[in-house]
């Protein structure tokens, strides 16, 4: 009890404390504080005019078709490209679409295991670049996000800011983890497995590979894609606990530097306080849940002869410590980071309801850039919500919410649950579905969930249990990755583009103020009442019936 | 081709930034710098390298101590979790065999780690009190004093991660080269 408390403290506590450096660091960055460097961007990126919303969408889908294109085409043919000292032979095309969408969406769904599937050349410059460059697309749509908003006249260039993220802010923190987590035991080598003969006179191919350059942008991205098909519970990813409590931070910090990024931009930093601290009670109720769920010991073995003084040990390392299974299950999924340090599948049911709970908010500091314009979507609901409630015009930080907005934002908050609850019921319903599952009952229901909750929330963990790579799978989740992952960063600047037309008004006494307790509240409720209601029926089909059936 | 020509601009900036200048930092310091660590941990005995000291290897023999079970039989090419639902009657079915392996008794019931299996499969470490559940049957097919065993054990024993994670945990390939240290 008290141990999991320090080690929360420590990662929470730690990531919340470099959040605030960072958040002002990247304002400065996106400003164009270090002309120096805007000035090598410029000349890299050839001209980079001022862009209006439709301007700098269309910038950013250009650039991510092409980073779709190249690594479908890398993958394609990576069987007779140099870098494969495994020999990985040639993967099938539904698997290469899926896998190119996943990473181009900074999802990193995996429906392969990364050390018998892709050679270093398609893991390094195909998922690796993508890693580097999706991250950085999410963070440049937030700061034109901010930028509009916040009343300045141009939402800025997408090719500049691209570059200020990957360069200015994860470049520089991937080395410092990536050099870390190599000193505590990650691999860093080209020269392919290992073979050694055990003890026991047995043969035993260890796969290692370029992991630890691999792992740090994972986490730093919300990536979350790993290098080993178990992620960061494979030992060779993930070897010790320090290495663990680095991965864990990297996880959370960006997403969270973003917030207090977001209110600088807008000159509002109080408000951004209050997201914050929203943000933050949703992250340590979930984290509670799911820490205190997991305290029971494995079901199965009730009735044998197995001590149960421990929590559930299935699916769990034993080097990263009792707390971290459930912490990580939360924190990956709170944001999109999606690698797991124990396999989701095997978590106890409720325990498995947390991070499902983190997919469907998706806002909980979120991912990369895009968690933060997730919760813009949300402050928009609510302030509308809060006006009509008072009967006053609503208002955002003095841009009139009329019906124009409001459309918008519902139409990506929907598309979300629509995504994730009609593949679900297409799934559950065939044999698509039916046929894949690994776990028989309620279970295998919530496999299938989670699937479509991690593919539609651009997270990437799973139940992975699931027998996911079939052609069925690879495409309805590739297509759900692409619409999940464009929608909601389109439909926001569309929805800035519109507030940017209409003429400020002045906040006066009787406009709802963004920067108190009632708004947090309002807030906070808005996203229970759409998060979690809206698949609280889903969920009681899967873990919830799960658990009840174990209560008999 | 407003959009195109910079975009073809900054795939081949970052490319070259984040992939090539980025991979070869990182493999520079890793390699300079650590070496062992870079190359997967493999231990060499007589100049012959017998495992990764952070990978599980699959001991079955009485005179060796055992690892957690393994989805995917320590497969070091092919890691994975065995995915049951902690409910799985399969998970049930696969701890009777665990447990009968230890020859486990309502009265000297077996460590819970010791019967579920790990994440990746490979997990390189059991619990202290795993290992000294089966000192004594090392012990026996060793012909050593079980004091001397479970000493050894204590030996390499080690809290994870000070006091976040206090449990103490023993890497068992290095317990077991420990063991063949000694002679009886």
């Amino acid at each position: 009890m008290v141990e999991a408390l320090l080690a929360i403290v420590l990662v929470v506590g730690t990531a919340a404390l470099l959040s605030w450096p960072l958040g002002n660091y990247m304002t400065s960055l996106f400003s164009g504080r270090y002309a120096g460097l805007d000035g090598v961007f410029v000349r890299a990126a050839g001209r980079a005019p001022d862009q209006d919303w439709k301007q700098y969408s269309l910038a950013l889908l250009a650039f991510n078709a092409l980073m779709f294109v190249f690594v479908f085409l890398l993958l394609m043919l990576q069987h007779l490209l140099p870098l494969n000292p495994d020999g990985q032979s040639a993967a099938s095309l539904d698997l290469v679409f899926n896998t190119a969408a996943s990473f181009t969406t900074n999802t990193n769904l995996q429906h392969y295991s990364g050390e018998s599937t892709w050679s270093y050349l398609a893991q390094l410059g195909g998922l690796m670049w993508l890693q580097f460059v999706s991250a950085a697309t999410g963070l440049a749509a937030l700061v034109a996000l901010a930028r509009g908003i916040g009343g300045q006249s141009s939402m800025g260039n997408f090719f500049l800011d691209l570059q200020r993220a990957a360069f200015g802010v994860l470049l520089p923190l991937a080395l410092v983890v990536a050099c870390f987590i190599a000193f505590r035991g990650v691999p860093m080598t080209f020269e392919g497995a290992a073979t050694v003969t055990t003890l026991e006179g047995v043969t035993q191919t260890i796969a290692r590979g370029p992991a630890a350059a691999f792992v740090a942008i994972k986490q730093l991205g919300t990536n979350g894609g790993g290098f080993f098909g178990p992620n960061s519970a494979h030992p060779l990813e993930n070897p010790d606990f320090w290495a663990n409590c680095m991965q864990m931070i990297a996880i959370i910090a960006i997403p969270m530097a973003c917030v207090w990024m977001f209110g600088r931009i807008i000159g509002r930093r109080k408000h951004a306080g209050v997201i914050f601290g929203v943000m933050l009670v949703f992250l340590l109720l979930k984290i509670s849940g799911s820490v205190a769920f997991e305290t029971a010991p494995t079901p199965a073995f009730a009735g044998l002869p197995v001590l149960a003084d421990v929590g559930n040990l299935e699916g769990k390392e034993l080097r990263l410590g009792a707390t971290t299974g459930p912490l990580w299950a939360v924190l990956t999924t709170s944001t999109s980071n999606g690698s797991v340090a124990a396999m989701h599948d095997s978590l106890n049911p409720l325990t498995g309801l947390m991070p499902m709970a983190g997919l469907w908010l998706n806002a909980t500091f979120g991912g990369v850039g895009v968690g933060m314009i997730n919760m813009f979507l949300y402050i928009v609901v609510a302030v509308f919500i809060a006006g009509m409630m008072v009967g006053r015009t609503p208002e955002y930080l003095g841009h009139k919410v009329e019906g124009r907005e409001m459309r918008l934002a519902m139409l990506a908050l929907l598309s979300h649950a629509v995504l994730i609850l009609g593949g679900t019921a297409i799934f559950a319903a065939t044999t698509w579905g039916q046929g894949t599952i690994h776990n028989a009952g309620a279970h295998g229901f919530s496999e299938i969930l989670y699937e479509f909750s991690s593919a539609g929330a651009n997270n990437g963990s799973g139940f992975e249990g699931l027998g996911d790579n079939t052609v069925p799978w690879n495409i309805a989740t590739g297509l759900v990755m692409l619409i999940g992952r464009y929608l909601p960063i389109i439909v926001p600047l569309a929805i800035v583009g519109s507030l940017m037309t209409k003429k400020r008004s002045a906040e006066s006494a009787g406009t709802l103020s963004v920067e108190g307790g009632t708004f947090g509240t309002m807030l906070a409720i808005t996203i229970l009442i759409f998060g979690a209601l809206t698949f609280f029926p889903a969920a009681a089909l899967g873990p919830i019936a799960e658990h009840v059936t174990l209560m008999r | 081709m407003t959009y195109l020509l910079p975009s073809l601009r900054l795939w081949a900036l970052t490319l070259l930034v984040c992939v090539v200048a980025y991979t070869a930092l990182v493999f520079g310091f890793a390699q300079a710098l650590a070496p062992y660590r870079a190359n997967g941990s493999i231990v060499e005995v007589d100049g012959r390298a017998v495992g990764s000291e952070l990978v599980a290897q699959g001991f079955t023999a009485p005179r060796y101590f055992w690892p957690r079970p393994s989805a995917v039989d320590y497969d070091g090419m092919g890691a994975g979790g065995s995915n049951l639902s902690p409910t799985s009657p399969h998970l049930t079915a696969r701890a009777v065999e665990t447990v009968s392996r230890y020859r486990a008794t309502a009265d000297t019931p077996v460590p819970a780690d010791l019967v579920a299996a790990s994440g990746g499969g490979l997990d390189p470490h059991i619990s202290l009190a795993g290992a000294l559940y089966q000192a004594d049957r090392v012990a026996a097919a060793r012909g050593l004093d079980v004091r001397v065993v479970r000493g050894i054990a204590r030996d390499t024993a080690a809290a994870p991660g000070a006091v976040f994670a206090p449990e103490p945990v023993v890497n068992v390939l290095q317990l077991n080269l420990a063991l063949d240290q000694i002679k009886p």
